[in-house]
């Protein structure tokens, strides 16, 4: 293909190893993340098949949901039992596959340990222009650097491992356009939350994603994954914000990143990266910055969002007959009623973390708002969840650590943890939870309880007053 | 996979719009490190409740789900999947899927059926009582009162599915094709070529 071409089929193109008449394309992975919850079985495919791990170099194994966010070694240095013995069996299963099939894995007690999505970018694995598979939908956040990168399911994760490609067809672009500047205390969680409620929890289906303009530009690298983690909840399979020099610095010296003249090569090609004047994307939504306030869920899909100083919406309100029902249902869930004001939303539970709020500046929000105050008597229990061992030791030596114990807080081990409770990590049956992590869905962070999505700085301000409320005025 | 053509019997008039994978299968039911035994989690708090739709006398078992829009959104898991065809169905019919699990539904000889809002209304309607029928050759579903709709299918997926052909195999055999990029990509991007921590 020739003629202008967007962010998207620059790096399509770039990773195509044969293209078919049926519109299907094999396309070259650069970079595999597993896990242990969605790679077990794939390892087991590849054993009955008698087939092995085409290029171990380029996957990387790191345990996540499973892992409680407690100590993992005891005084000793020995390993503490995990008390689920499913779980403990699933983290064992990783352990054994990854050496069997010559794949470095980062073991659950390393410093290096984390989310999958946090430690790709951290170690310089996830790179700008890359194509970056993980089984695991919250793929889509290796492409706030640039990168081609989307969730993939087990078999998925079995054809990569044997043959380091996958049968894809080209999906339809999209670019998500927010101008202008992000009031003060307006975060990058609020306006993916934001771009969720405009476009709907399918709007993206179909699409990859480019999220570009002004309000862009502006994030930081950080708040640019926060926002393309979240490109899956508007069902778009991958989202992208086109690399530059922020990217570029903060990609440089990471253990993986590239080094000497293959540093030189890999900048010069990342800034070829751009979508080109006069490509056409299929869809084109714009969105002003200003129009964006710190954004709450009221439901259970993300697309259920409204901004801080709003209310529960009536059902009626909606156009859509299905939706109206589901509102309905999603507010008996909930346990809210229409007209009531959001900031009245009592919580008894704050956590803070997973991958798309767990990175050392999202640690900074919440401290910066908690610092010499009390977690409120009504949040029960409030924990803080670093997104890998690494912003654990940055945090701890900036003393984030001890600013959110003072004030009532938990501070855990790294992990996907009450994001969705698949470690002991769970949000009580009926009790509400001020969640900094991506999903409302019912049931999600445990039986029956009721999330409500928010930024870092949003989370840390409901466990002080103990219910959901404006960060913006803790700011000055 | 086994491979699929022809659906036909039950279909469970369920309709609900964005069923996400943690209401197919909750997180607690992710950590089984083999394939079999998911339908007893499927649509667990659903199936919680006395009398739901799946767990009556006639839906039980039924290969066919009529759903609403957006099925199958939210995380990757192929678990969803494999609860679904552990339930008995497979074969899913909505106004549209998630990606992913569209993906995850083929790759396990699942048929995902995308047919307009109209189609499923009426489809609701008379899946209360009746069969449908569903024929992946002829790409159409029908029913007993002469309802006939047309669905589009990747030709590619059609393929695999009435073959129930194993993609790995296929991929591996275009090996030639593979080294040949990855020497291209080890010229030109060496920097994507290699990942070392070193």
């Amino acid at each position: 293909m020739t003629g202008p071409k967007t962010l998207y089929e620059k790096i399509w193109d770039a990773h195509t190893v044969e293209s078919r008449d049926d519109g299907t394309s094999l396309i070259w992975i650069d970079r595999h993340l597993v896990h242990e919850v969605t790679s077990p079985q794939a390892f087991e495919a590849l054993r009955a098949a008698g087939r092995k791990v085409r290029r171990p170099d380029l996957t990387l194994a790191v345990p996540d949901h499973n892992l409680p966010t407690t100590a993992r070694r005891d005084a000793a240095g020995h390993r503490i039992a995990i008390k689920d013995p499913q779980s403990a069996q699933q983290l064992a299963a990783l352990e054994i596959n990854a050496p069997e099939f010559g794949i470095r894995l980062i073991g659950d007690a390393d410093r290096e340990q984390g989310i999958v999505h946090v430690v790709g970018p951290e170690q310089g694995f996830s790179l700008p222009g890359a194509t970056i598979v993980c089984g695991d939908s919250h793929t889509a956040c290796h492409g706030g650097l640039g990168a081609l990168a989307f969730g993939i399911g087990t078999s998925e994760v079995e054809h990569v491992l044997a043959t380091q490609t996958l049968q894809l067809k080209r999906s339809k672009t999209m670019e998500v356009r927010v101008e202008g500047e992000l009031g003060a205390g307006v975060t990058a969680k609020d306006l993916v939350l934001h771009i969720c409620g405009t476009l709907g929890a399918s709007g993206g289906t179909g699409y990859v994603i480019e999220y570009t303009g002004s309000a862009i530009r502006n994030l930081s690298v950080e708040g640019r994954l926060t926002v393309s983690n979240m490109a899956i909840e508007h069902g778009a399979r991958a989202g992208l914000i086109a690399p530059d020099e922020k990217t570029f610095a903060y990609v440089q010296g990471r253990p993986y990143a590239p080094k000497g003249a293959d540093w030189d090569k890999a900048v010069a090609w990342w800034k070829s990266l751009t979508t080109d004047a006069g490509a056409v994307y299929d869809k084109v939504v714009v969105i002003d910055a200003a129009d964006i306030a710190p954004t709450v869920t009221w439901g259970t899909s993300p697309e259920d969002t409204v901004a801080i100083g709003g209310v529960v919406p009536a059902p009626e309100s909606f156009a859509d007959p299905s939706k109206q029902e589901a509102a309905r249902k999603s507010l008996a869930y909930m346990g809210l009623t229409p007209g009531q004001k959001m900031t009245d939303v009592e919580v008894q539970n704050v956590f803070i973390g997973s991958c798309t709020n767990s990175r050392i500046e999202d640690m900074r929000a919440a401290a910066a708002i908690v610092k010499g105050r009390r977690k409120a008597d009504n949040v029960r229990w409030a924990i803080v969840v670093p997104g890998s061992g690494l912003v654990k030791e940055q945090a701890e030596a900036e003393g984030l650590d001890k600013i959110f114990i003072e004030a009532g807080l938990e501070w855990r081990e790294p992990g996907c943890s009450a994001c969705l409770a698949m470690n002991p990590d769970k949000v009580p049956s009926g009790e509400r939870c001020a969640s900094t992590s991506n999903r409302n869905f019912v049931g999600r962070q445990g039986p029956g309880a009721r999330t409500h999505l928010v930024s870092p700085a949003m989370a840390a301000a409901a466990a002080v007053t103990g219910h959901l409320t404006d960060a913006r005025e803790f700011l000055a | 996979m086994k491979p699929i053509n022809h659906v036909a019997g039950t279909a469970i008039p369920f309709g609900a719009k964005n069923v996400d994978t943690d209401v197919i299968i909750p997180a607690h039911w992710l950590k089984t490190i083999t394939r079999e035994g998911l339908g007893k989690g499927a649509f667990e708090a659903i199936r919680a409740e006395e009398g739901n739709i799946f767990d009556t006398e006639r839906n039980k078992g039924a290969p066919i789900l009529i759903a609403g829009d957006n099925f199958g959104c939210g995380s990757s898991r192929e678990h969803a999947a494999w609860a679904l065809l552990d339930m008995g169905i497979t074969c899913v019919i909505a106004p549209s899927f998630s990606d992913i699990f569209s993906g995850n539904a083929f790759k396990n000889g699942i048929l995902t059926v995308v047919l307009p809002q109209e189609a499923i209304d009426r489809l609701l309607v008379v899946a209360v009582d009746q069969p449908i029928d569903v024929d992946l050759e002829s790409q159409t579903v029908t029913t007993p009162f002469q309802d006939r709709f047309s669905f589009e299918i990747d030709p590619f997926r059609k393929h695999c599915l009435l073959g129930g052909l194993d993609e790995v195999g296929l991929t591996l055999s275009r090996d030639a094709a593979i080294k040949q990029h990855e020497a291209k990509i080890a010229a030109d991007l060496p920097f994507l070529a290699t990942a070392s921590a070193a």
